[in-house]
């Protein structure tokens, strides 16, 4: 990357100065926001986990009571559960989703374009649209139960949004439903960036279709799996409006995420400290996942 | 494009078969993606006693915009029965400050950034990128109760979450015009600066001219986030300030009176229009945001 340091430029005297000057200057108030409002938030919350706040702040110091009780409430067990099987499911069943489509969108079809605009377009809209739209579809008494009941299927049953065991997987539809376009787009977007010659090449060579996509194709679309794969867990770390439109965390609380738990604790149960430990919880989950994928893509590009 | 289909000696029945196979499963999920905006429709469509006569996705007999017009202006979100209208008002006069001006700043960090690099400036956008990637839970609180000293809150909330959108918005906005501005040419802003122009000159007269792809890219970013967040509406807002993703899930919550699920998926279409016709018109830029602010760089 090469860069004008005028600043260090010779003979630039007072006007480079200046220049310098006004360049960190404008950089200045974004910068002492994201240190206020993102590093010193992260420690305010920190702070606040650590103490014996109840239902206003307070900054007595309680050590690790907080994520004592977080780990000890049962809403807290199954909202960590969930996660697990919601960010789990959705993230494989959105990936192998996504890159079928990229596949097949890839063998030069006749309307592509409309195609790509159906499968992306959940993305622009709002979890709590998706939410409250798949609410209702997935309602026994006025969704697909009851569709199959009139068209003469009376033994039909699907009520999973009611049935506390099935009700995370109503989750898994829904979300996979918003972001399998996403991942079809930057998978899409990764195969046409493979150098042709070479397929043409191994083509050439007998290589059979299965074969060019297994050795060549994947092989060098596999940074985008791997940025793909982080976002989609970065979704699913941070659903919250989803769970609110569709299940509300229901029935009872057992589909509720970490992040449901956490505005749970903090703004409803006046548990601000075990509201505050499961916001670090969730952080701490964020950077084990960001920090190695940041570490590698730094050495890919020093390489 | 990879053009597989293209190779030769791919021709043949086989090939038919395999054509016709590849552009069913294509169909198929279509229909899948398009299935809940159509029963969103046709539902929105239907009279209430429809409603109650068969289920969601069986069509309407008869088109009524009934719902449309309740949704909009009439229905009770909670006991306030003055429909989604001033909701969708909040939103629009929260969505064009926070975006032009989250933006504006996105830009000028990015040509700051780029172009007049001082000592530290890479470890100063690493640090900011780190903006981009936590979970707000870790934020709110301490959000919340800044606000609440700041005297934003009540009825002055809509300004205390714009402001939360711009200070949370700039990672992204940074990100992006940092990234488009580190492959303009150096030698572009060195000629100016001999020619004595100083930095808001170049950034006028030289960056801004050629800057509008990404500024489509991260205004269009700006819009979907802004106008699709939850998180932020519901804790730092309330009552009459309210966006309208939160006014909706309150209106499909409110539990007085009859379930009317024809407004409520007029209001959800009301909610969705503005980021879907967005998406439709200036697609190309939709994605090319998703990518970029999802890669990170």
């Amino acid at each position: 990357m090469s860069s004008t340091e005028l600043g260090t430029r010779p003979g630039g005297g007072m006007f480079a100065f200046v220049q310098r000057w006004i360049s960190a200057i404008v950089v200045a108030p974004s910068f002492a926001a994201s240190l206020f409002f993102v590093y010193g938030f992260i420690l305010w919350t920190l702070y606040m986990s650590f103490s014996n706040s109840r239902m206003l702040p307070s900054y007595q110091f309680a050590g690790l009571d907080g994520y004592r009780k977080m780990i000890e409430a049962s809403r807290f067990s199954v909202s960590f559960e969930n996660l697990f099987i919601f960010g789990g499911l959705f993230i494989v069943v959105a990936m192998v989703l996504g890159c079928l489509l990229a596949v097949l969108l890839d063998q030069r079809i006749r309307a592509e374009g409309v195609l790509r605009t159906i499968y992306l377009y959940p993305m622009a809209i709002s979890f709590i649209v998706t939410g409250v739209a798949w609410k209702w579809i997935l309602t026994p008494d006025i969704g697909i139960e009851r569709f199959m009941h009139e068209m003469g299927f009376a033994n039909f049953r699907f009520d999973w949004i009611q049935d506390t065991d099935m009700v995370i997987y109503t989750l898994v539809i829904a979300a996979v439903w918003q972001a399998s376009g996403f991942v079809m787009a930057m998978v899409l977007a990764a195969l046409r960036g493979v150098d042709q010659e070479i397929i043409k090449a191994a083509y050439l060579d007998g290589a059979s279709l299965p074969r060019i996509y297994l050795g060549i194709i994947i092989p060098s679309v596999r940074p985008v799996f791997v940025s793909a794969f982080v976002i989609l867990m970065h979704l699913a770390v941070k659903s919250f409006d989803l769970v609110v439109a569709l299940t509300n965390g229901g029935p009872g609380f057992q589909s509720s995420l970490p992040a449901n738990f956490m505005y749970e604790m903090t703004f409803r149960r006046n548990q601000i400290n075990v509201g505050s430990a499961s916001a670090i919880f969730m952080l701490g989950i964020v950077i084990a996942i960001i920090v190695p994928y940041l570490y590698s893509e730094l050495r890919e590009r020093k390489r | 494009m990879s053009e597989l289909a293209n190779l030769p000696g791919t021709g043949g029945r086989g090939h038919a078969i395999g054509r016709f196979v590849i552009y069913a499963v294509l169909i198929l999920f279509a229909f899948y993606f398009l299935a809940p905006l159509g029963i969103m429709v046709s539902t929105s469509l239907k009279t209430l006693a429809e409603t109650r006569t068969q289920s969601l996705i069986s069509l309407p007999r008869e088109i009524s915009f009934d719902a449309w017009k309740t949704a909009w202006d009439s229905a009770c979100i909670g006991v306030d029965c003055r429909g989604l209208a001033p909701y969708f008002k909040n939103s629009l006069l929260l969505v064009v400050p926070a975006v032009t001006i989250s933006s504006l700043l996105g830009a000028l960090n990015g040509f700051a950034l780029t172009k007049f690099r001082f000592r530290g400036a890479n470890v100063i956008f690493a640090m900011m990128l780190f903006g981009s990637f936590i979970p707000f839970q870790v934020v709110i609180l301490p959000m919340a109760q800044t606000l609440g000293k700041l005297g934003l809150t009540g009825d002055n909330s809509t300004y205390g979450l714009i402001f939360v959108h711009i200070v949370y918005g700039l990672a992204f906005t940074t990100l992006f015009f940092r990234n488009y501005y580190v492959s303009v040419p150096d030698e572009l802003v060195k000629a100016a600066t001999i020619d004595g122009a100083g930095f808001f000159t170049i950034f006028w007269r030289i960056m801004l001219p050629i800057s509008p792809p990404i500024i489509v890219v991260t205004v269009i970013w700006q819009f979907t986030q802004i106008w699709n967040d939850f998180l932020f509406g519901a804790t730092f807002t309330s009552g009459p300030q309210q966006p309208l993703t939160v006014a909706l899930n309150n209106l499909v919550n409110t539990s007085t009176g009859v379930k009317m699920y024809n407004v409520d998926m007029a209001g959800a279409i009301i909610a969705a229009l503005p980021t879907l016709l967005v998406y439709i018109i200036a697609g190309k830029y939709f994605v090319r945001g998703l990518t970029a602010g999802s890669v990170k760089g």
